[in-house]
């Protein structure tokens, strides 16, 4: 009896929860949809869109604009570079703060964070003028340098969290049997530590790929990543629906598959554990 | 596991990341202040006076201070009413036994991670758009006038997009809180004779108090500086209904060419933020200790 | 090789002074424990010879050259931790292989070490698992393991067995007597269980607040504790310490007579109630309510049957008593 009262209850948890989830993907949805119709289509009402034929012409046309790859490739450039960047200064970091702390330790990693804090739009003005003075506006390598920096603070906290549940002990044996301290790194922690880092990883390229500020702000068209490709459609162009969604498609797609495997440690890393 | 060698090991291996964010901090920030107190205009270099605290006083002065401060705060009270609402609403939803739970909530976290000029333009021309967006054709099968969100309520369309984007964040954090919720805890006051509404108000309601501060605090650092999303929708207009803090200092700095004024906006905004991260910074620090 | 020297050795963390200044010598291939309450600074003091703390003061030699201020992985010491501290990501053959690979010996002659402990250690059936896939008592081997492989000038050990059931902490306690047997090597030996300190040690160094106590043999200490800590620390039951006018008799301010050493029955010149009896089989234990003389506990052998409520009189036997002054050490 108790049971088939779960069951029932379970049934319209289930409807209620597949309706909400299927309504908050549905823009994403749509654009998927849209992405292979014709732009005639796709500017007919919903039902005529949905029973409408099928065609890869959006993204041949896309693609036959020849930029977006030169975008995506500046995508993956910029956020996979400012990562690892990021992650080669934020090991020897977070190993410091996570095995050797001091009594200004945590100030430290507080202080980190507060740089975190700081609204881009406060320093707006003055990286614009840097970046014109040094000729990097619309470079890849300065941009590279601005995302690593401002996602540092969260690469550092996420590192320092996860070595923090290391065992102190380990490392010390490490020392014990004869490692240098770049062995101890290299062949005990880093190993030890390779599930955390890769979701540090993971975190990192999503939020650095989805950058729409300092992307916006210093590039135009060479060093552009997505984030300014699809801007650009904000012009009458992006009456063109099926072109818009087919190039948006492509935009988010690898990045929300990235998403998908790593949302356990996006909320460790976007609370800076402050939620596990 | 201290012992010289290694404390100086690790004082080496922590100053470069300890020095770009030094510099990071210092030198754009002080230039901003530095800007903020001279007549500085892009169009006419050379010219730099000293003007002291004008600049202040024309940014705080000009009409569309006021109205892009209260738009930032309308929009970032909007978008946290509806994301910890709903996120609270929809984390107590999944967090029961369901079908397919791992499906939905990869579903409902997608929108997170779609890049914030994608959804603008997504919700702008596929839905928005008085013409062919998707509610104006629902508008017209319903015999209806079509409503043109972004010219008659451009800031509660910008709410409505960037909620949509920051729903997810706050679902996720809720529902992981809500699943680290002490089942033993919870058995034990059943067998105590607690009902369900005990429950929720004296064990669950509680518990997620602290989640839903982390997720207040860290949104409003996010939404203080929303910028995309306006760019790509409304360019802050019309008029200035829809321009913010943030898209207020741009266009004053990089449309205008003044620096100045700009940079005296930057520093404001700067303030503003502050204010809000010393919270964020007492609740997380508090955890550290923890 | 492994003689260790410690000469005035402080350590102090901020502004607390954990050991106030140590002299100690440990000879060569000796089996040597630290033994002491919890929180004394027995951790910290073999992590001082280890080299994984500075010292504050003072100086340690490891076969009579000055190693204070040596890196841990150049003073050829080898450490088996509490946690046993072994890499979850490596195979166990891998594990014992680390510190020779670290010293850069050549992959053949690893394996030869690796393959000797392995052998010596029962571990042979094992070498490709991960340290996850191991049971406690097999963790604890493998920490051996890599002890061993390097030929150290001495092993630490950091309360081996405390993680292991009291089952196993007896037989792994037996295996590493065993192997200082076959070894030879000097062994330094943490403990807060005077039991295994008793079992294992030829020496056994009782620390208590970062000072030394007493040094010496394990029977040394039994038999003549240099003062009340020792006194109280070592045997097990705990020995009686009775003061007032019985302790004024031996011209005392306290005297000590451990359980075994009071004989039931007679015309005892002391006179308690049973209370508590404990029956272990081959051991009768008593808590005798002596009046006066506080509490007793008394060993009584075999199956001496006792009740609760007993009125029974007790003789200490003649050489047993210990004094002590005021100032709580022995009197000769
Ligand atoms: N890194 C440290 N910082 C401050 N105090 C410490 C540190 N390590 C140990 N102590 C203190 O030193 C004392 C001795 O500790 P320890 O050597 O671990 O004791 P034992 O191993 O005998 O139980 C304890 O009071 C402990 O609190
Ligand atoms: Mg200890």
């Amino acid at each position: 009896m108790a049971r088939k009262a779960s069951n029932t209850r379970k049934a319209v948890v289930t409807i209620a929860a597949w309706s909400i989830g299927f309504l908050i993907f549905f823009p994403i949805l749509w654009i998927i949809i849209l992405g292979f119709k014709s732009e005639g289509d796709a500017i007919k009402t919903p039902l005529q869109v949905l029973f409408s034929s099928w065609t890869l012409d959006s993204y041949y046309d896309v693609q036959a604009r020849s930029n977006y790859a030169r975008h995506f490739w500046n995508s993956v450039i910029l956020s996979v570079g400012s990562t690892v960047l990021a992650l080669a200064i934020a090991i020897p970091a977070a190993w410091s703060m996570a095995f050797v702390p001091g009594k200004r330790t945590k100030d430290l990693l507080m202080w980190m964070l507060s740089t975190k804090m700081m609204p881009a739009v406060g320093v707006l003005v003055p990286m614009y003028l840097l970046f014109r003075d040094f000729g990097l506006l619309d470079s890849r390598i300065g941009l590279v340098g601005v995302l690593t920096l401002i996602n540092l603070p969260i690469v550092v906290w996420m590192l320092y969290t996860y070595f923090k549940e290391i065992p102190g002990e380990i490392l010390e044996a490490a020392r014990m049997d004869g490692a240098s301290l770049k062995s101890e790194i290299l062949y005990v922690l880093t190993p030890m530590a390779v599930p955390g880092i890769a979701s540090t990883m993971l975190l990192n390229i999503i939020l650095a790929w989805n950058e729409a500020f300092w992307t916006l702000q210093l590039t135009t068209s060479q060093a552009a990543p997505l984030t300014q490709f699809i801007a650009s459609y904000s012009s009458p162009e992006g009456l063109f629906y099926a072109k818009l969604s087919a190039a948006s498609t492509m935009a988010i797609a690898p990045i929300l598959i990235l998403g998908w495997f790593s949302q356990k440690q996006l909320v460790r890393g976007l609370t800076f554990g402050a939620v596990k | 596991m201290a012992t010289a060698h290694s404390r100086t090991a690790a004082r080496l291996m922590l100053s470069p990341a300890v020095i770009l964010l030094l510099l990071w901090m210092i030198v754009p920030l002080g230039m901003t202040l530095y800007f903020s107190f001279l007549r500085y205009n892009l169009l006419m270099p050379g010219m730099e006076t000293f003007v002291g605290f004008e600049n202040y006083y024309y940014f705080v002065n000009q009409p569309a201070f006021w109205s892009a401060l209260s738009n930032t705060l309308i929009l970032v009270l909007g978008v946290l009413c509806i994301t910890v609402v709903g996120g609270i609403l929809l984390a107590l939803l999944l967090d029961q036994p369901f079908w397919g739970q791992g499906i939905v909530r990869v579903l409902v976290i997608a929108p997170f991670f779609v890049m914030p000029t994608v959804s603008a333009l997504v919700w702008k021309n596929m839905f928005m758009n008085p013409v062919n967006g998707m509610f104006a054709h629902m508008a017209k099968s319903l015999g209806l006038q079509p409503f043109d969100f972004l010219s008659h309520a451009p800031l509660a369309s910008i709410i409505l997009i960037v909620a949509w984007q920051w729903l997810p964040f706050a679902t996720l954090i809720l529902l992981t809180a809500l699943q680290s919720l002490d089942r033993e805890q919870q058995e034990a006051a059943e067998m105590d004779g607690a009902g369900w509404l005990p429950r929720f108000v004296y064990l669950t309601v509680p518990h997620l108090t602290r989640s839903i501060t982390v997720v207040i605090l860290i949104q409003t650092i996010f939404l203080l500086s929303v910028f995309a999303e306006i760019l790509v929708t409304t360019n802050g207009g019309p008029g200035t209904a829809s321009t913010n803090l943030t898209y207020l200092v741009y266009a004053q700095s990089l449309l205008n060419y003044d620096v100045g004024g700009g940079s005296a906006g930057g520093i404001i905004a700067v303030i503003l933020a502050n204010i809000v991260a010393i919270f964020l910074m007492r609740m997380i620090g508090k955890n550290l200790e923890a | 090789m492994g003689k260790i020297t410690l000469n005035q050795v402080r350590k102090s963390f901020g502004e607390v002074d954990v050991i106030p200044g140590i002299d100690l010598t440990i000879n060569e291939g000796e089996f040597v424990v630290f033994v002491g309450p919890s929180g004394c600074g027995k951790s910290t003091l073999l992590r001082l010879i280890a080299g994984l703390e500075d010292t504050s003061g003072g100086i340690i030699q490891i076969d009579g050259m000055d190693a204070t201020d040596l890196p841990p992985a150049k003073r050829r010491l080898a450490m088996v931790f509490q946690s046993y501290a072994l890499y979850p990501h490596m195979s166990v053959r891998k594990n014992i292989a680390f510190p020779l690979k670290m010293a850069g010996m050549d992959a053949a002659e690893q394996d030869k070490r690796v393959n000797h402990a392995a052998k010596i250690l029962n571990l042979g059936a094992y070498l490709d698992r991960r340290p996850g896939q191991l049971s406690g008592g097999q963790r604890q081997r493998v920490a051996i393991g890599r002890a061993i492989v390097r030929e150290p000038a001495a092993f630490l050990f950091d309360e081996p067995l405390s993680n292991l059931d009291a089952a196993l902490r007896v037989s792994m306690r037996q295996e590493i007597s065993e192997l200082h047997q076959t070894l030879k090597t000097t062994m330094i030996y943490v403990t807060h269980d005077q039991v295994e300190a008793m079992t294992m040690a030829d020496k056994i160094v009782v620390l208590n607040a970062g000072r030394i106590e007493q040094v010496g043999s394990p029977m040394d200490l039994y038999r003549s504790p240099a003062n009340l800590f020792v006194a109280g620390f070592i045997g097990s039951p705990k020995m009686n310490l009775i003061d007032g006018a019985e302790a004024a008799k031996h011209d005392a301010t306290t005297i000590g007579i451990r359980p075994e050493h009071i004989t039931i029955g007679g015309d005892g010149p002391w006179e308690g109630v049973v209370g508590l009896s404990e029956h272990l089989g081959s051991d009768t234990f008593l808590k005798v309510n002596a009046g006066a003389l506080g509490t007793l506990t008394v060993r009584a052998s075999g199956e001496v049957m006792m009740h609760h409520g007993d009125t029974i009189r007790m003789a200490p036997q003649p050489g047993k008593i210990l004094r002590f002054g005021a100032d709580g050490n022995a009197l000769a």
